[in-house]
């Protein structure tokens, strides 16, 4: 094509860019891209971490490939390690134990690999939570909420595929128990742990069966959703925090080139650099310790990762009986008995079904009850959506007690109580620590909210002590300015919406369940103050004329 | 674009509208004036950040040169020691970190000190205008009615028919997942039994010495293998159902039920070591309490009790083993266990 005034570089580098551009047009990606603002936050880092550590996992993932043999096949061990020569044991585990003894740098990158894994979940767990606490799945993001979602559960896909691999012998009780687990769903749950392991536990295949899940299914999905991830975050444009300046309409921050590229980019090098730290000089799973997998020993105080704790938890938390009642029913059939161990089923079912159901329907639930539809960019502070943050609260308390229950047996010993009373304290826990995290958290968050409120009203404390003519003391406080003023009023304050009646001017059950959810969620709140409730207060010259007349009309 | 960092914060494009104040809140002020750092006004303070990024990005360097040292020099070919090598592993970590953080904190502090640190604004955009979701619809309208899927019937039923039966071969394919090439039914038997049967000799676990019956201490526990177990084919599938625990205590502390009399060898008992939880060896035993305790999820069994739960989440006593004393003097097995041992099933019944 003959253009009549083509652009003619006169750098080599420019030469290099006209070239590419002229044929894959990269000057539209550098005008969408070059100087695309992003906001910038702390909290928006752990996305980033979760990005990079898997980065991480893919580059000392691909080197551990090369040497680990993922067999069943039975060798005799006889590397650098002695105590363990001459033991027989599978080429998986041999070969784990070659990576580690006789791989120059194979033991680190094991534990780069390993560390990598721990820090990959823990930094999308927390990630979500900041996405959630600061409202940031509210449409349009909703979606991406969910994607998310899924990636967390491919997360704990991938470790504890991973996990299972080395075949040593805390790994193999871990595919024990999914043995256990699988076996106790109702008619499939026989075969399908025969499909599992090819036949009886543990067999000869299921090792290279969950390699192929490992390093081919589970990164594939992974990076698929990622990048859908991604794209939905460009789409979108970022979310950020309110302030002064900042509305629903616009987003504040620094352009991707240079500052956010550097800082992003050089961000990745510093997560490498604490991994590689942490690697070095933390031990991290220690086949050579636990030996080979062998069905008949196991080691005392064995834990699971964290990530798999909850689930393994809940087990623990589960009574095989309440007094003489067993929770396996034997169920008569015409053909015969059957057995539905509803002591492992709901353990493993229940309670991270609810959990994952919940935290995925979460983003519907909310637009339902406050029948708000509109478009969020601007972020909550978690403060000013106490409901919210208290049902988050709730959720990680929910969790975590199952979490400590995974320890339940290093708690005992090592804070010298009985094992049993760990054991009852924490099934109290499971059912009252959620209504009583729930309950404290939006106390807490309507505390700070009053708190907000007084600060504008008031001012803050100046730290200056004043003598009036009569001799009283008092402190003056000084006003706020007026971007400090604009953080803490502007927020999105949600009121209790009574159920309403429809077209026909009926009011529907599930429109009443909705208003009496609304009305849990919205009952107590603390208003925002207005223009003239400060003029109010600066008209009443004392503070606590005002607060006392204004109590009412704050709570409602 | 407004650029907050010229001019004042009320000409930035950023100011709240009146309707806001008729709603009676605050208006928004603007971004807050920008405040120019050290090294916006001290050309000697960008200076000294200058020779930290660099300072920062030689560190790199020296850990990148370490990390050779860790390799080269402290590991080598052939054999090393298990002290060698976890010195090897700590500078490998530090020298990596130290030439990774290098990069990142100095690309960081280059970005924070010396790169602009205005904030930009940018505007956000609709997803998508009403008139491309019109145009969307109409060519998606166009698309089926071009198809004619909607006039003819046949084809789309037909069509979705086929659509649906396809992927039922793919699952199918999936069948023989299970390599013992045998009946559900057969499998099912399988499950039910183990190596013991009728004069299988109790042995140690791992020598697989066999066990007299005067060897067995009041008190004492052993980790019990059937004799020949080495031999059987799938040794690990069959060690993981016939494990046993052997204990002795005394035959009047423990309550046997009818038909179970005569399971024991004057106090000494044998219990499959699988728990009925979900499957984890039950590797503790507390003598004086006569307790089994699973150490994965704490099930715990009364051995003076036929190993009934007592606590945990096991929903069934531990299988039994039936034993009895050979004409040698060795601890054998009457028959196989009488109900399958681990973890419930559907089948098991």
């Amino acid at each position: 094509m003959a253009t009549t005034n083509e652009y003619t570089p006169s750098t080599t580098t420019g030469r290099l860019a006209n070239f590419v551009d002229s044929r894959v047009g990269a000057s539209g990606m550098v005008k969408e891209f070059g100087r695309k603002v992003f906001p910038d936050h702390w909290s928006f880092m752990f996305g980033e971490v979760a990005l990079y550590t898997f980065v991480l996992l893919l580059l000392s993932g691909t080197f551990l490939t090369f040497f680990f043999d993922p067999s069943m096949t039975h060798v005799t061990y006889n590397g650098s390690y002695v105590p363990l020569k001459g033991i027989g044991m599978s080429a998986a585990m041999a070969s784990t134990m070659d990576i580690s003894f006789d791989v120059r740098g194979g033991l680190f990158m094991r534990q780069v690999h390993h560390w990598s894994a721990l820090l990959f979940v823990a930094s999308l767990s927390v990630h979500m939570l900041r996405v959630f606490f600061t409202g940031a799945f509210r449409r349009p993001r909703e979606l991406n909420w969910v994607v998310g979602g899924v990636l967390l559960i491919m997360g704990l896909a991938a470790g504890f595929t991973g996990y299972s691999l080395p075949d040593d012998l805390l790994s193999g009780n871990g595919l024990r128990i999914i043995d256990g687990v699988m076996k106790a769903l109702p008619i499939v749950g026989t075969y399908l742990s025969m499909f599992f392991f090819g036949g009886e536990f543990p067999g000869v295949h299921v090792i290279p069966r969950l390699y192929s899940l490992h390093i081919m299914i589970v990164p594939a999905v992974i990076i698929l959703l990622l990048v859908i991830h991604l794209f939905m975050v460009v789409t979108h444009k970022h979310t950020q925090y309110p302030g002064p300046g900042r509305t629903n309409d616009n987003v504040v921050g620094f352009p991707v080139g240079p500052v956010y590229a550097a800082k992003a980019g050089g961000f990745f090098f510093i997560v490498f650099g604490i991994v590689a730290f942490i690697s070095g000089l933390f031990q991290i799973n220690p086949i050579w310790n636990y030996g080979p997998y062998d069905p008949s020993p196991v080691s005392a105080g064995t834990q699971p990762d964290w990530y798999i704790g909850f689930v393994d938890g809940a087990l623990r938390l589960m009574p095989g009986y309440l007094g003489n009642f067993s929770f396996e029913w034997i169920i008569p059939f015409p053909w015969g008995d059957n057995t539905l161990v509803l002591s492992v089923l709901l353990p493993a079912l229940v309670p991270a079904g609810a959990l994952f159901m919940v935290m995925f329907a979460w983003p519907w639930i909310e637009r339902w009850v406050t029948k708000d539809n509109r478009e969020h960019h601007l972020l909550d502070r978690p403060r000013n959506a106490p409901f919210r943050t208290a049902m988050g609260a709730a959720g990680v308390v929910f969790y975590s007690v199952m979490w400590a229950a995974a320890s339940s047996d290093l708690i005992a010993t090592h804070f010298h109580v009985a094992l049993n009373d760990v054991a009852y304290w924490l099934r109290i826990l499971f059912f009252l620590g959620p209504i009583f995290a729930f309950w404290i958290t939006r106390r807490i968050c309507l505390s700070l909210q009053r708190k907000d409120r007084e600060i504008v009203l008031h001012g803050r404390e100046a730290g200056i002590i004043q003598m009036s003519p009569e001799g009283g003391f008092s402190e003056k406080h000084e006003e706020v300015d007026v971007y400090k003023r604009f953080l803490l009023t502007s927020y999105n304050d949600n009121k209790y919406i009574p159920a309403q009646p429809d077209a026909a001017g009926h009011v529907s059950g599930t429109e009443k369940r909705r208003a009496a959810l609304s009305k849990f969620f919205f009952e107590d709140r603390v208003a925002p103050v207005t223009p003239s409730e400060l003029e109010a207060a600066h008209a009443a010259h004392g503070h606590h004329e005002v607060e006392g007349e204004k109590q009412d009309s704050i709570e409602k | 674009m407004g650029d907050h960092s010229h001019g004042s914060p009320e000409e930035s494009g950023t100011v709240a509208k009146a309707d806001d104040v008729a709603q009676d809140r605050f208006p928004d002020p603007g971004l807050p004036p920008h405040r120019p750092r050290l090294a916006d006004r001290d050309p000697r303070a960008a200076k000294r950040h200058e020779r930290q990024v660099a300072l920062l990005f030689t560190i790199s360097i020296i850990g990148t040169l370490f990390f050779f040292v860790a390799y080269f020099v402290l590991g080598h070919l052939g054999e090393m020691t298990f002290a060698e090598l976890r010195v090897q592993n700590a500078a490998l970590g530090l020298g990596t970190a130290f030439a990774m953080l290098g990069i990142g904190v100095g690309i960081v502090h280059w970005a924070k000190t010396l790169m602009p640190d205005h904030e930009l604004v940018e505007q956000r955009h609709e997803i998508s205008s009403e008139k491309d979701r019109q145009d969307a619809v109409d060519i998606i309208d166009t698309v089926i009615e071009e198809t004619g899927i909607k006039r003819r019937p046949l084809i789309r039923n037909t069509l979705i028919g086929a659509i649906a039966l396809a992927p039922i071969p793919a699952i199918f394919m999936f069948r023989d997942l299970d390599r013992t090439g045998k009946t559900a039914h057969q499998m099912i038997e399988q499950m039910r039994h183990t190596l013991w049967d009728t004069g299988v000799r109790l042995t140690r676990d791992p020598s697989g010495t066999p066990i007299k019956a005067s060897d067995v201490q009041l008190g004492s526990a052993f980790h019990v293998i059937p004799e020949g177990l080495e031999n059987a084919e799938n040794m690990l599938n069959e060690k993981a159902k016939a494990v046993v625990l052997l204990m002795r205590m005394d035959p009047q502390e423990m309550n046997i039920s009818a038909g179970r009399e005569d399971w024991h060898v004057d106090g000494i008992v044998a219990y499959s070591k699988i728990c009925t939880h979900v499957g984890c060896p039950i590797a503790l035993y507390e003598q004086h309490t006569h307790h089994l305790l699973c150490p994965c999820h704490q099930s715990t069994f009364d051995l003076a009790n036929e190993c009934k739960v007592v606590f945990g989440p096991a929903g069934h006593a531990l299988p039994q083993l039936p034993i009895t004393v050979d004409a040698d003097g060795y601890l054998v097995a009457q028959s196989d266990f009488h109900e399958p041992v681990g973890p419930s099933y559907w089948e098991r019944g």
